[in-house]
Parts: structure tokens; C-alpha cells; sequence
């Protein structure tokens, strides 16, 4: 076989492993996602689910509005947390932390993400349930707000990082003050990548299960005060999934594909916000 | 060395000694560091009022550097340092003291490749005079005429809302150009401005270099023999030496530089014997 003949022959087999490779990392996760799809569905079509409270163990029907509520409060403090620090501290290490402050800031942001997110939920417990007396929904929050804050940051600082420097030059050259062309003119053309990194950063948190197990408990009914225990839809995927009761188990794989669905619609959401942000 | 410019022309005789010329910015012995890295040797280098100065010589011989420290764009380069001094208006620009805010509002910059903000026409230049306080009505003013006299206020006032970066290359510098004169400046440094532009837009740079020397003073870097002797007053030449600091080899009207050049290596680089 000739040189030429030999060339194509090894890139038709180097494309042939690449995607035989891409198939075996997409693959499982689309059969996750059809599996989840078609045990979920039944549950979710129930008329009831959405609108409906849990119903003691036994009776048949139900539903997990309270837990939609739950998981609405809980991810929505953590993310007034989050969502102002970790924005501000990523404006901070790309702009004025090229230095050994910002270094081990992004350090110990880098081992926070590594961290088992039942930690998280023990840190909760310690500072917040224990301290309080009593499980709240608010600890979740504060357990979920240490989750997504490095995440937040980093997603921050590389947006930031990626405004190219002229634009930083051009507003100096004006006569701007430093902290004027951060704000006005280098955040503002970031705003695409940090609003990505806060939605992502809601959707995970929104999934989260171990950080709620022992902050917020759980509960059966409706409830509005964030100082007492709230429900949330990855604590009725982690109660309903091992009882006996196929009412109960079509609400967890429900509850687990109303999750899905939520992180998926923030996904896209984010990329055709930054689609058109970018116009 | 520091070159003193005569004034005298050939139509006026009669005005002999009193031709002291306007200088606006006066540079004095500076020497410029990286680090250890020394870039510019004992430069001196007198601008004149309301004309243009090109600064011209082969690729790294400093140009861009020594531009830069009119306005004091170096300060955001921690390994920068400088000795000497720059007088502009009497005081030196390289004092600690100066207020860098003031000064690089008179002394404004267009960069090699335009960089508008991500923000409307209309926000763009009038960002400038937005964050000096002025009031709308003053802003809407300042605006239109800082457009008209870059030429652009006919190509664009029925879409000032609309994004900068879709307009073109040319018509982008051109706006960078009017961002900067909305500050109203005394002095524009431009460095190489057209090099990333076609000759058309090119041309209408230069056109506006012309119209705008009359009422501020400009210094311009550029890599184009010909631009320089086609557009400018006064020409410096630079080169690096043997240690790769840059010097200033000569410096006079642009016509005595291009026709008659002192010294040899100018007239080696200028008849393209380098570059």
C-alpha cells in the first residue's frame, strides 16, 4: 500500500476510535436520561403531582408541591448568598489578585470544589442546626451557599479573564479610575460567562441531596418560613425510593425527573442567554 | 542629545529672534527599565503645539514605549520604571504626585487595534464625558461633535443605539478617535492607528490627522516610512543599540529627515537599506 493509501487508512481508524469513544461517554448518560424519562412519567402525567401534598404512607395519590416550594426557598437564599460574594471575590482575583493572596484564595476555592458534599451538610448541621436548636431550611442554604460559591468565583474570574486587555487600556487611556473601568467596562462584557457560571451553579445545587439530609430535614407540609424544616424534591427522591409503596416510588422517579428536567432548562437557558448576550 | 527645531521659513525673514517654538511636551533624559532590562537609552525629544510628530524605526527599537509614557500607560506594568522627566504645561508628567486621571484626559491614546467597548455608539464616546459629571444635554452635544469630527457623525447618527463592534475596522478606530476627543484633550498619542486598517481607511486617518492638528498636538508611532512623510511635521528616529536600548539617532522637520538626513543610519533605514 502506498504512503498516501496508508495515511487514510490509519485517519479513517484514528476517527472510527474517536468516536466509538464519544459514543461510550454519551451513551450511558442517554440511556440515564431515556431510563429516568420513562419511570419518571407516569408520576409526573398523575394528575396531582404538582398541586398535591404528600399523603400518609399508604393512601394512594399525592404529590410534592411542597417539595417544588422547598427546593424554590432553599436554593433561592443560597443563591442571595452565593451568587453577590462570589461574583464579587472572582472580580477580585481577576483584577487585583495576581498576587500570592489571590493565589491561595483560589486554592483553597479549588479544594472546596473537590470536597464530598455530605461535608458540607455536616458543616451545616455544626454551625447552624445544632447552634439553633432545631433543622431549618435556611442551614440548607447556608450549606448549599459554600457549595456554589467556588464555583461561582471560578466561573467568574475566567469570564473576566477572557475580556481581552485593550478593552482595560482603552478606558485607563480615558482618564478612568481603575475600579470605573472594572465595574463599567470589563464586568459588563464578562456579564455572559458570570451569569452562566450562577445558573450552573443553582441548577447543581438544586440537586444536591447530602447537604440537605441533616439541615433541613424534610416535611411533609407546606411550609413558607425558612427557619423551619422544609421539604425539597432530592429528599422525596431519598425518602420515596426505597419504600414499598409504587405511589410513593413513582413520585421519587418524578421528583428525580422533575430535577433533571430543571437542571437541563437552566442549561440551555444559560447558553441562549449567552447567545444573544454575545449579538 | 536634544535637538533644538528652528522656525525660520524662507517667506518670513523678518521674524528672526523672537521664534522660541511652542513646545507642548518636552521629554528629558529618559531611560526606561523592565526589571534590569533597560528599553530606552537617555532619550530627549521635544513635541511642538498642534503638530504632528512621527516617531519612526525598526520593529522593538522602543517606539511604542517611549509613546507610552506621555500618558503614563507604563504605571500598569509593575516591573516599569523611568528616570527623566516629561514637562507638559511645566510640571513633570512623571512626577509621583501627578494626578494620572488628569493627565491622561489631556493626553489621550488611540491604540493599534481599535478597541471600542462592547457598548453602543452613543455610550462609547460618551463615556468620557459621562464620568466627568456632565449633564445630558452637554453629553448629546459632545457627542455629536466629537462624531463630526472624526468624520463618522453622517455614517452613524441613525444608529447611535446600536452596538459598536458592528461597525467596521475603519469606522471602529474612527469611533475610538472621537471617544477620545470627547474628553477634549490638548495632546493624542496614536500608536501605528492604521496599521491594522486597508489604505482607504487608512487614508481618511490621515485625512483627519490633518484637520485635527489644528487645534491639538499629536505623536504618532508608525511603521510606514510613507505615512510619516506624507503626514507629519517633525519625524524622530530610533533605533536600538548595541545593548537593545532605544535611542533617538535624529530628530528635525520631517522634510529634512526624508530628503536630508545627517546622520547615516537614518538615511540607511529611510532609503530601506534596513528595517
Amino acid at each position: 500500500m502506498n504512503r498516501l493509501g496508508l495515511r487514510v487508512l490509519l485517519d479513517r481508524i484514528v476517527t472510527t476510535l474517536i468516536i466509538a469513544c464519544v459514543m461510550a461517554a454519551a451513551i450511558p448518560v442517554f440511556i440515564l436520561l431515556l431510563f429516568v424519562l420513562f419511570k419518571g412519567l407516569p408520576g409526573i402525567l398523575t394528575p396531582g403531582f404538582f398541586s398535591d401534598l404528600p399523603h400518609p404512607i399508604g393512601v394512594p395519590g399525592g404529590g410534592v408541591f411542597n417539595a417544588i416550594i422547598g427546593t424554590l426557598i432553599i436554593v433561592g437564599i443560597a443563591s442571595l448568598l452565593a451568587v453577590p460574594i462570589g461574583t464579587l471575590v472572582g472580580i477580585f482575583l481577576s483584577e487585583f489578585g495576581r498576587n500570592k493572596v489571590g493565589d491561595s484564595v483560589r486554592f483553597v476555592s479549588d479544594v472546596l470544589t473537590g470536597l464530598p458534599s455530605i461535608a458540607f451538610g455536616i458543616f451545616g448541621y455544626t454551625v447552624l442546626v445544632a447552634t439553633l436548636g432545631h433543622f431549618s431550611a435556611i442551614s440548607a442554604s447556608a450549606a448549599l451557599a459554600v457549595l456554589m460559591l467556588p464555583v461561582i468565583l471560578r466561573a467568574t474570574e475566567t469570564a473576566l479573564i477572557l475580556v481581552p486587555n485593550s478593552l482595560r487600556e482603552g478606558g485607563l487611556a480615558l482618564g478612568a479610575p481603575r475600579w470605573r473601568v472594572t465595574m463599567q467596562i470589563v464586568v459588563p462584557a464578562a456579564v455572559g460567562g458570570i451569569v452562566t457560571g450562577a445558573l450552573l451553579a443553582m441548577a447543581r445545587a438544586a440537586g444536591e441531596t447530602a447537604p440537605l439530609l441533616f439541615t433541613t430535614l424534610g416535611n411533609e407540609f407546606l411550609q413558607l418560613n425558612p427557619g423551619r424544616p422544609m421539604g425539597a424534591l432530592s429528599l422525596t427522591v431519598f425518602k420515596n425510593a426505597l419504600v414499598p409503596y409504587t405511589n410513593l416510588q413513582d413520585q421519587a422517579w418524578a421528583a428525580a425527573l422533575l430535577l433533571v428536567i430543571i437542571v437541563s432548562v437552566t442549561n440551555i437557558l444559560a447558553r441562549l442567554y449567552v447567545r444573544r448576550a454575545q449579538r | 542629545m536634544r535637538v533644538w527645531v528652528d522656525m525660520q521659513t524662507e517667506t518670513s525673514p523678518a521674524q528672526i529672534a523672537d521664534v522660541s517654538p511652542d513646545i507642548k511636551l518636552d521629554a528629558r533624559q529618559i531611560n526606561f527599565f523592565y526589571s534590569d532590562f533597560q528599553a530606552l537609552h537617555d532619550v530627549s525629544l521635544a513635541v511642538q503645539a498642534c503638530k504632528i510628530t512621527a516617531l519612526i524605526g525598526p520593529s522593538g527599537c522602543g517606539k511604542t514605549t517611549f509613546l507610552r509614557i506621555f500618558n503614563r500607560m507604563y504605571d500598569l506594568v509593575p516591573t516599569a520604571r523611568v528616570t527623566g522627566e516629561v514637562l507638559l504645561a511645566g510640571h513633570n508628567v512623571l512626577d509621583p504626585d501627578t494626578d494620572v486621571i488628569q493627565l491622561r484626559r489631556q493626553v489621550g491614546m488611540l491604540f493599534q487595534r481599535a478597541n471600542p467597548f462592547p457598548k453602543s455608539i452613543y455610550d462609547n464616546v460618551a463615556y468620557g464625558p459621562r464620568m466627568l459629571g456632565w449633564s445630558k444635554l452637554e453629553v448629546d452635544r459632545i457627542v455629536e461633535e466629537s462624531l463630526k469630527d472624526t468624520g463618522l457623525w453622517d455614517e452613524v447618527k441613525d444608529r447611535l443605539k446600536r452596538s459598536a463592534l458592528n461597525l467596521s475596522g475603519g469606522q471602529q478606530q474612527r469611533l475610538c478617535l472621537a471617544r477620545a476627543l470627547a474628553v477634549q484633550p490638548n495632546v493624542i498619542l496614536m500608536d501605528e492607528p492604521a496599521s491594522a486598517l486597508d489604505p482607504i481607511a487608512t487614508l481618511r486617518i490621515e485625512e483627519l490627522m490633518q484637520e485635527l492638528k489644528k487645534r491639538y498636538t499629536i505623536v504618532i508611532v508608525t511603521h510606514n516610512m510613507q505615512q510619516a512623510s506624507r503626514v507629519s511635521d517633525f519625524t524622530a528616529f530610533m533605533l536600538m543599540n548595541q545593548q537593545r536600548a532605544g535611542e533617538l539617532i535624529e530628530f528635525g522637520p520631517t522634510d529634512d529627515i526624508f530628503n536630508r538626513p545627517k546622520d547615516n543610519r537614518t538615511e540607511d533605514y529611510i532609503t530601506g537599506r534596513f528595517g
